[in-house]
Parts: structure tokens; sequence; C-alpha cells
């Protein structure tokens, strides 16, 4: 993996529907060269369907993908030079680890010789830590080792972008911990192009360059993974990233603030506490580096992060106050906001 | 003692097993019956009551394969000694051999039908069923169950317009013409079958095969081939069955250079009365090639060996 293959990849209008189902609407998104770009969505978002349609095993109905700024449309997968995981059905049981990953390189297409096939498998089996099961049968792995594997049957190629499929989200937490940072380890060593599918929001966080967030097959809002944390320009956005979640609130229930907007948006940083009104703790829940709060405030349940130390017992009160909510109307899109 | 209740108790298996095992004896009686008589001379094999034990014996397997003609015993005295046990046999019955029988033809015939049906069921079936699984195809329902349908009455039902049909168009009495009436006959069951199979391997599969660079007819064969090895395996069993056994259609339409074995065994008659050895001998040799075929198989007929690599 000495040179790298990057491409720009970018999506004009893109649709499609599956029936009366539509699974993707007018979508526009430009992968940079060498970004590491998470598509976030809830399941049906239009995910999967998104990296068919780059990868060509769907046509779409309207709209085009350019790859290094060729119109690929009328081009077979092949010939797209792309390479996918998918988010099930990895592996080829009839075959071993080695053939398996091997598989992709020994295609017409790439035909690659006898010691080079060697050579690439044995690095990447070394990169993921599987050297020592590639005389198994694909059947014989566990969860993780498969989900290696067929992440290494990816990484073989030097295709133009990498498409992964929700690669991590059958495994249990510490190994996806793990393989998280592996993946941007990889990602930042080949500088490769890649567009990663999820609805872990922690995946989105920690793993991406740009964030696009989907919603029921619309892309909306693309951007680094801070703006779209600090910056998110609607409910649903503001709604996907951060733990706890944001609270969302009657825009009019507290006094402080100058009530232009339909509800607002407080995430636990955006409570100060010590001023303002009072609230009710109704749960403390100890997680070990953070203490969640739960409060009572005038009948809405709030939840917040408490401040070092832990003053607050079960059944007292805290004045809290909001600081710089994020605003928004009655559809829910986000309004300038001010706070008194 | 404790109990469990996904697994049967030992007493269940046990009475389970006596059962299973007390039925396969019980249908397999006739066939034991069948080889036992294979190995017995004629007289024992009409004895009343039935002989359980006796002198073993390869006169029906030597009547099987042979012509005989009987000779005098001053004709019989002035030969030569017998070349082999064969021959040996044969002259214990004052008779001498006169030349092969056509049993042999017939079997090869039999292989050559059977075979080639059963290869050309399996083949043309895989091709559609995989058609039918994957591609958008106008009414495919509809041509489903039109291939269903072939099925739905006696193939014998229609052998007189085959009959005429064979006739006009020369295959009466061919391997070929065999060849394809079992294979029209099985290719619906082959479809069906298969189609089965075929949708259970996820299209992810061949897809990946397909982004990796591979064409659709490679990923078909580098693929969907392998992981249908157990569907393909066990529809190869059945239609090779259906073409081995096949009595109607063989009576009706072969009778010389395409004659099948199932025809030929009961036209065995031996000199002055029924030679039930030599019949069983036949019967016996015919079991052997779908046994083999059956048993070089049963690895595939074991499901589930290919479905498991799946994340769960
Ligand atoms: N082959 C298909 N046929 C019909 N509907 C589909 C098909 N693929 C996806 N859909 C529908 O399109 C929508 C988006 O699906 P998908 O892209 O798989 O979402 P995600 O991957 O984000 O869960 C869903 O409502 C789904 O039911
Ligand atoms: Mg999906």
């Amino acid at each position: 993996m000495e040179h790298c293959n990057v491409a720009e990849v970018e999506l004009k209008n893109l649709s499609k529907s599956f029936g009366d189902q539509v699974a993707v609407i007018d979508m526009n998104m430009t992968i940079d060269n060498g970004s590491f770009v998470v598509l976030l969505g809830p399941t049906g978002a239009g995910k999967t369907t998104t990296l068919r349609l780059i990868s060509g095993l769907e046509k779409a109905d309207a709209g085009n993908v350019l790859i290094d700024g060729r119109n690929v449309d009328i081009e077979t997968p092949a010939q797209r030079d792309v390479a996918m995981v998918f988010q099930q059905y990895s592996l080829y049981p009839h075959l071993s680890v080695k053939d398996n990953l091997a598989f992709p390189l020994r295609s017409p297409i790439l035909k690659t010789s006898k010691s080079e096939i060697e050579r690439k498998v044995t690095e990447v089996a070394e990169k993921l830590q599987i050297s020592h099961k590639l005389n198994n049968r694909a059947t014989e792995l566990s969860g993780g080792e498969m989900q290696r594997v067929s992440i290494g049957r990816a990484l073989v190629r030097d295709p133009a972008i990498y498409l992964m499929d929700e690669p991590l989200s059958s495994l249990d937490a510490r190994l996806r911990a793990d393989l998280r940072i592996e993946l941007k380890r990889i990602h930042s060593e080949l500088g490769s192009t890649l567009l990663y599918v999820t609805h872990d929001q922690i995946e989105a966080m920690t793993m991406a360059t740009h964030v696009g967030v989907l919603q029921d097959g619309k892309l909306v809002q693309f951007g680094s993974p801070r703006e779209i944390y600090e910056d998110p320009n609607s409910v649903y956005v503001a709604s996907r990233l951060g733990l706890p979640r944001i609270n969302i609130l009657p825009a009019d229930l507290f006094e402080s603030m100058a009530s232009n907007s339909g509800t607002i948006g407080l995430r636990p940083e955006h409570i100060a506490y010590g001023k303002g009104e009072p609230a009710t703790v109704k749960r403390v829940e100890q997680l070990g580096d953070q203490t969640r709060l739960h409060l009572d405030f005038k009948g809405h349940a709030i939840t917040a992060l408490s401040p070092d130390g832990n003053p607050f017992a079960v059944g007292s009160t805290v004045k809290i106050q909001p600081e710089n909510p994020l605003c928004f109307d009655d559809q829910g899109n986000r309004v300038a906001g001010s706070i008194a | 003692m404790s109990f469990s209740v996904t697994e049967t108790s030992s007493r269940v298996k046990w009475i389970s097993g006596t059962l299973v095992i007390t039925y396969a004896l019980i249908t397999m009686i006739p066939l034991v019956w069948i080889m036992m008589t294979s190995f017995k001379t004629p007289p024992d094999s009409i004895s009343y009551p039935p002989k359980v034990f006796y002198e073993p014996s390869l006169e029906g397997y030597v009547n099987l394969f042979t012509t005989r003609t009987r000779v005098s015993p001053e004709t019989l005295a002035s030969l030569p000694p017998p070349e082999n046990f064969a021959e040996e046999i044969v002259r214990n019955r004052d008779m001498v051999i006169a030349g092969p029988s056509k049993f042999s033809g017939r079997f090869l015939n039999s292989v050559i039908i059977g075979f080639g049906s059963t290869f050309l069921s399996v083949f043309l079936g895989t091709l559609a069923a995989y058609a039918f699984s994957r591609f958008k195809i106008p009414l495919a329902d509809d041509l489903l169950f039109f291939i269903l349908s072939t099925r739905m009455m006696p193939p014998i039902a229609v052998a007189i317009p085959i009959f005429l049909m064979y006739r006009k168009l020369g295959l009466s009495d061919t391997h070929l013409g065999m060849i394809l009436l079992y294979t029209a006959v099985n290719i619906s069951l082959a479809v069906w079958l298969l189609k089965g199979f075929i949708d259970e391997i996820p299209r992810e599969y061949e897809e990946a095969a397909l982004i990796d660079g591979y064409t659709r007819f490679q990923a078909f064969y580098k693929v969907v081939l392998p992981q249908a090895a157990t569907g393909i395996a066990s529809t190869a069993i059945f239609c090779l069955i259906f073409a081995w056994n096949e009595y109607a259609f063989a009576v009706l339409l072969t009778s010389g250079t395409a004659q099948t074995a199932p025809p030929f065994i009961p036209t065995i008659i031996g000199v002055g009365g029924l030679d039930w050895p030599a019949i069983a001998a036949g019967a016996t040799l015919f079991l052997l090639p779908v046994m083999i075929f059956t048993v070089m198989l049963r690895k595939h007929l074991l499901r589930g060996i290919t479905f498991g690599a799946v994340r769960k």
C-alpha cells in the first residue's frame, strides 16, 4: 500500500425509490480526496441504498454519481473501482480465510500475481491481527474475526473509495472500540477515501472527518463532527449526536428566555447551576466517568451532567439556567436564538 | 437426574431409535430377499418352504450374463475340461455357454440414459433456477407455475402422443430420445428444488464478487455454485432415481439399441421355467449405481454445512 489511489466522489441529485418506498431523495454530497465521511442515520434512513448506488449495485432513478470527475452511471460495479464491506453476509463459507482475503485480488480485473497476493494477504492479516487464522474456514471464526476478515477483503484492494456498511454493528462494545481505533489508524496510514455508514453516533464522532446526517432518505446536514454537534440545523440532527441526549423543551419554559422560537435544545453543557429557577433531582446515575442527573423542571424531564464532586442528592432542589441553548421553530428547524 | 427442555431424554432417544431401526429392517426385507435369491441355485430359489440358509452359488449371475444351449451327455463328455467357473456351473446343468447375453448392453444403456438425463436436468435446472431467483423476469410466477404444471398429470398419460411424435422424429429407441424425455419429466422438479436452494444464498455474496471485479457468470460459477452444491446433489439424486427406475416409457419407446435395464430384466427367462436367480442377480446389480451415487453425495445431503458463515 505504498502509493495510494484516492479519488473524490460526488453525488448529484441522487434519488432512488423501491415502488412507493422512497429510499434516497435528491442527495447531493461531495466526498473529498482522502476524507473519512460517516453517514449517520437510523435504520431505514437510506444508508445502505446510498452505498449501493455508489457501488453500482442499484441504478439511480435520477441524478448521477461522479468518481474522480468521471460520470459512472453506465459503468458496472467492477469498472467503478470501489471496495465495499457489507452489513451482512460478508465471507464466503466455502473458502478459507486466506482465500476469502485473496478473492478480490484474483479477480479478472486485478489479476494479481501469486507472490503479490501472498504479500498483500499477509500484510492485511497482520494489520487486522488475524494472521493465525488464515488457514481456518470462514465458518470457524468468531464474530469479531469474521468482521476483521471482511474489512480485510476490502483493504487488500486499492480502490478509489472504500464503502463500509455498518461494519461494526454486530460486534460487542469492546471489539467495536478496538476496531474503531484500528480503522481510524488504517485510514490515516492509507490516506484513502472512505465512506462509512452507521447508526452509532460514537463511531461518527470518533472516526469521521465529515459527518452526513440522513433522515428518511434525505441528507439533512453535512459538516465536520464539531459543526454537526455545535451547530445542528434541526431538532432531528441535534438529537443524533450527544450523550446524554439533548433536551428538547418548550421555549417559554424558562422565564429568562426571549420566546421567539417553538422549542429550545438544551445540551448538558448548556445548563448552568446555581442561578435561575429551581428543579428537583429525581435520579442520580453514576456512570463512572460521568454522573447524570435526571431533573424535573416544571413537569418536564431534563437530563443533565452533574458538576464535579456531585453535590446533589436525590430529592434536593437545584437552580438551573439555560446558557446559549439551540433554538428551533415549530417545524423543528434551527432559528437564530438568543437568551436574555 | 436432570431434565432439560431442549434435549430429549435418553429413554425417548432409545425408543425412537429402536422404532426407526425396526422400520428400516422391515422395509429392507424384500431387498435382502432379492439379494439372497441372486445367490441361490434355481431349485433352491423355488423350493418350498423357502430356504433361508443355503449354499451360495453364482449360477444366477452366470445365467444373467450368458446364453446357453442344452447338449447331449455324449457331446458334453467329449468336450475339453471347462476353462472357468462359469463354464463349470453351466455344464453341471447339461448345457454349454452359447454366447454373452444382452444384459451388459442394456445396463450400459441405463447408465447412459440415466446419468445423461440427470446431468441435463440439473444443468438446465440450475441455470433456470438462478435466473428465476435473481433476475426480474416478466410473468415469472406464471412461468414457474407452468413449469410445475407439467407434472400435474402422470407423464404416461401423454404416452401415445409422445410415441407418435417420437416415431415421426426418429427418436424412438434412441439414447437421445430417452435422455430428452426423462429430462423433460425431471426438469420441473429440478427447477423448483434448485430455486429454493438458490433463494437461500444471500445476494450479497455475488454482489461482493461483482464489486471485486468478477463478471456475473464468474460470480455464479465461483460463489453461487459451490454454495448450491447441497441442493444440486440432492436434486441430482432425485432425478437419477426417477430416470433409472422408469419402466413404462422404456417399455413403450425402447426395444433394442436404447432399451434400458428395467424392461429387460423381467424378460430373462431361463431354459424351462423362470430363472429367478438370474432375474434377482439383474435386480441386484441394477441397484448398485444409484446406491453408489447416493453414498458418494451423502455428505452434501446433510444440509447445514454451507449455511452458518452468516453474521447474526
Ligand atoms: N430492495 C429493496 N426493496 C424494497 N425496499 C427497499 C429495498 N432496499 C431498501 N428498501 C427500503 O428503502 C429504505 C432505505 O433502506 P436502507 O437503505 O436499507 O436503509 P438503512 O441502510 O439506512 O437501514 C427502507 O425503507 C427500506 O425498506
Ligand atoms: Mg442498512
